[in-house]
């Protein structure tokens, strides 16, 4: 099958800044995909590059095996967006914009709508200024999500909904992501929210993307922490290539290792005799973080130049 | 009020260029207007006469006010007359921009939740809009004396420009109260401002008739500026009214300020529809949902302006009929339908201008909902932008004809001549497309610059009130789209200048459509 969302090489200027810079991101149909970077980094113009409302400057981008920008009508048939920054008109209610955004879209599912407002603990009577932002992003969700699309594209849907709704977001791609044949581009700064939904990701910074993969895959490149209680003293191990910080106290040894180090670091650990192991795979959040920090420290030592 | 000075400084700073733009553009005005009086006439038996003439047309007083002398201090007064109501809407609307505007996008919340007191953000405001009437009124005074004119009056007229944007800016704090929103919070100070500019004319008209009415005026600010009389009479009273109704209104503004919450007006939102009706499921659908206010509210206001126009077409008629003594002159510039023909002649392109004011509001509609991010979620469906601009366009389009077609109407159905009355109002309606064409253009090729569109309107209403008196040549003239209106009744219909009007208006916004078609949105 083809893929959802196939973009490469995406480079898009405001006047002097760079806001894509040579992006890449490719979406399999009927996947999940994550879409994280810092603030900045160019999420939302990549998201308004593949809904046509943005031109690019240079690459290509293919959604839904179209062109984005040339056939944006008739792809926006078949995909939902929820804006990063949802504002309504104020006066229209929740419930008529919902029905109006469902209907331009090429109509929505009654019961689904009403059971989602149900869901989300709507009130669809409030009018647009009315609403916290909460209140205002359950109302894009709950148009977005009635309508039988293949895409759906999540700006950020989260911001703004308190625990209890956020939970109710993810049982719902959950139930989406069963059905097997709807494909959601969500991006994020929840990782908690990224690890419990997606089936793969893509990580950008600065308008490029860094990492593009399965959790698996990326956890792969990274280091894992390794704490175990030995019987004897362990040998080999400090001069092990891959193997970082390590530290040994009362024949408890603690060290992160690389990921092409972890079985002549274990086999050396099994000579000394394990008595107790703890292995701590890398969390998202420790990926994410090195991300930015490297670009932090790229920028301190730019700045120290 | 602690921090209004930082504040001050904060508004300063926002407005350091729109607020310069307004302050000396209305502040030279009086210049203009003199250096223009000063090369008009040969002899000063020609100033007289123009006077005379002038004072007896029933266009020109309602337009500008009543005229009761022929120096030229006297005439640049009279034909400055309407300035004071682009004053107070300049000073409403930059008061309302600092107050109700930044509450509705969240920016007051920020800055209350400093150290900065209750009422700073509306004193702020209200310092900076009364010192720019106080620079603007010196600005007149200094170059009317630079002119040579007498000190008395100019100093007069710097009073009159002074408090005329204070008394709107105070008309400006009370409506950015009331509403919930900037743009309630606009209509509201507009129609108030525009409800005196009617009871100044209601009454001014009276006063050339049987002076029933008369006392209309003085239910008005903008009649009461009037009442100055500078370099005539320089009655220095009516300026203790303006600032008795400047003090009443900001404290009236504060009082309310203390009634409500952060963010709310005055009137509380009420539930809605939980779900659309049926009839809610196009571009067009929500256009009407969005414009439908705005369509009743200029219609209603145009009928009204309609229904005081015709009123004083039948006094004109009656006057130069009863009168000896001006029918004799009115005999001279072509007996009473000679009257009517000046008199709808001067009436009916300002209806035209205003109506094109419509029209440019109705059409920056599309770049709000482009900046309030409305477009984005309109067009990520199945709408293409052509389809969603178009919606707006509609009313762009036919909004300003609905208006000028019930001022028409309602001008017959008093005066008579019911087909006449429409044809004349209608005749302008080319023209009005010529501007709304402007401002499309500019959504779709410089849509951060699109409020430009409101620069067109401030032209062509120069050019109109202006143009003659300054001599400009006929090129510059005839770049206003409503030079080249048939200036019915007087003079005959002809098609072919509407023709190429309406032709040019299609192309500029059609231009304005393939430019919003291959740029970014949000642009």
């Amino acid at each position: 099958m083809a893929d959802a969302i196939d973009a490469g090489g995406l480079i898009k200027r405001f006047g002097a800044v760079t806001a894509l810079d040579g992006l890449d991101l490719r979406v399999r149909t009927g996947e999940v995909h994550g879409f994280l970077g810092p603030n900045g980094a160019g999420k939302t113009t990549t998201i308004r590059v593949l809904l046509g409302l943005m031109r690019l400057d240079g690459g290509s981008a293919r959604l839904l095996g179209g062109d984005p920008w040339a056939d944006a009508t008739a792809l926006h048939r078949r995909l939902a967006y929820v804006p990063g920054d949802v504002t309504f008109w104020p006066n229209l209610t929740g419930g008529e914009v919902i029905d109006l955004l469902g209907r331009l879209r090429g109509g929505l599912d009654r019961k689904r709508r009403d059971d989602l407002i149900e869901r989300f603990e709507l009130d669809p009577r409030k009018k647009g200024r009315a609403y916290s932002k909460g209140n205002r992003q359950k109302v894009a969700l709950v148009a977005a999500l009635a309508s039988d699309v293949e895409l759906l594209i999540l700006d950020e849907p989260t911001s703004g909904l308190d625990p209890l709704m956020e939970e109710v977001f993810r049982e719902v791609i959950l139930q989406e992501k069963r059905r097997g044949d709807r494909t959601v581009l969500l991006s994020s700064h929840i990782l908690s929210e990224v690890e419990a939904l997606c089936d793969r990701l893509t990580i950008i910074r600065a308008g490029r993307s860094v990492e593009s993969g399965t959790l698996a895959d990326l956890r792969h490149l990274t280091r894992t922490t390794i704490r175990a209680e030995l019987a004897g003293p362990v040998n080999g191990l400090a001069g092990l290539a891959g193997v970082h910080d390590l530290t040994t106290e009362d024949g408890r040894v603690t060290f992160d290792v690389d990921a092409d180090a972890l079985d002549p670091a274990l086999k050396s650990l099994v000579a000394a005799g394990v008595r107790s192991l703890v292995s701590q795979p890398p969390s998202l959040e420790e990926l994410f973080l090195r991300h930015y920090t490297r670009d932090a420290d790229s920028r301190e030592s730019e700045r120290a130049r | 009020m602690t921090g209004t000075l930082r504040l001050l400084r904060l508004v300063l700073r926002r407005d350091r260029f729109v607020l310069p733009f307004w302050v000396l553009g209305l502040g030279l005005l009086p210049y203009v207007y003199a250096s223009g009086f000063d090369t008009l006439f040969a002899t000063a038996q020609e100033r007289v006469e123009y006077a005379r003439i002038s004072a007896a047309n029933a266009g020109f007083v309602a337009l500008y006010g009543p005229l009761h002398g022929d120096s030229i201090g006297e005439l640049v007064v009279w034909r400055g007359g309407f300035v004071p109501v682009m004053v107070g809407l300049a000073a409403l609307l930059t008061v309302i921009r600092h107050t109700r505007a930044d509450e509705e996008a969240g920016r007051t919340e920020l800055i209350r939740a400093t150290v900065v007191g209750r009422f700073a953000p509306m004193a702020a405001a209200l310092l900076a809009t009364v010192a720019a009437g106080l620079v603007m009124g010196v600005i007149v005074t200094v170059t009317l004396i630079g002119h040579g004119m007498p000190t008395g009056g100019s100093v007069a007229l710097g009073v009159v420009f002074a408090v005329s944007a204070w008394v709107f800016a105070g008309v400006g704090a009370v409506a950015a109260q009331l509403s919930g929103t900037a743009r309630g919070a606009r209509a509201i100070g507009v129609l108030i401002l525009g409800a005196t500019w009617v009871l100044r004319l209601a009454g001014d008209m009276s006063a050339t008739g049987d002076g029933s009415l008369a006392w209309l005026s003085w239910l008005s600010p903008i009649g009461w500026v009037h009442r100055v009389f500078p370099f005539g009479a320089d009655d220095w009273w009516p300026v203790v009214l303006t600032f008795v109704a400047t003090l009443v209104t900001v404290v009236l503004s504060a009082y309310l300020l203390t009634r409500r919450d952060l963010g709310g007006g005055l009137l509380a939102g009420r539930p809605g529809p939980a779900g659309a009706a049926p009839s809610l499921r196009s571009p067009v659908a929500l256009a009407w949902r969005l414009h439908r206010g705005l369509l009743f509210g200029w219609v209603a206001g145009f009928a009204a302006l309609g229904l005081i126009f015709g009123a004083v077409a039948s006094s004109v008629v009656a006057l130069a009929e009863d009168s000896a003594g001006v029918g004799e002159m009115f005999a001279r510039i072509g007996g009473s339908d000679g009257v009517l023909d000046g008199y709808f002649g001067t009436v009916a392109p300002i209806c035209g201008v205003l109506s094109a004011c419509y029209a440019v509001q109705a059409a920056l509609r599309i770049r709000d909902e482009e900046q309030a991010g409305h477009a984005e979620a309109i067009l990520s469906t199945d709408v293409s932008r052509i389809a969603w601009a178009a919606g707006h366009l509609l009313f762009v389009l036919a909004g300003p004809a609905a208006a000028l077609l019930a001022e028409g109407l309602m001008t017959g159905l008093v005066h008579g001549d019911v087909v006449l009355m429409v044809e004349v109002a209608l005749v302008q309606l080319p023209a009005v497309w010529v501007l709304a064409g402007l401002a499309m253009l500019l959504i779709g090729v410089v849509p951060r610059a699109a409020a430009g569109a409101w620069a067109g309107i401030a032209v062509v209403l120069l050019l109109m009130l202006a143009g003659p008196l300054l001599g400009f040549d006929q090129w510059v003239l005839d770049l206003s789209p409503f030079t080249h209106v048939p200036q019915l009744p007087g003079a005959g219909f002809t098609a072919v200048p509407l023709m190429n009007l309406t032709l040019i208006a299609a192309a500029l916004g059609g231009a304005g459509l393939l430019a919003l078609r291959r740029r970014d949105v949000p642009g």
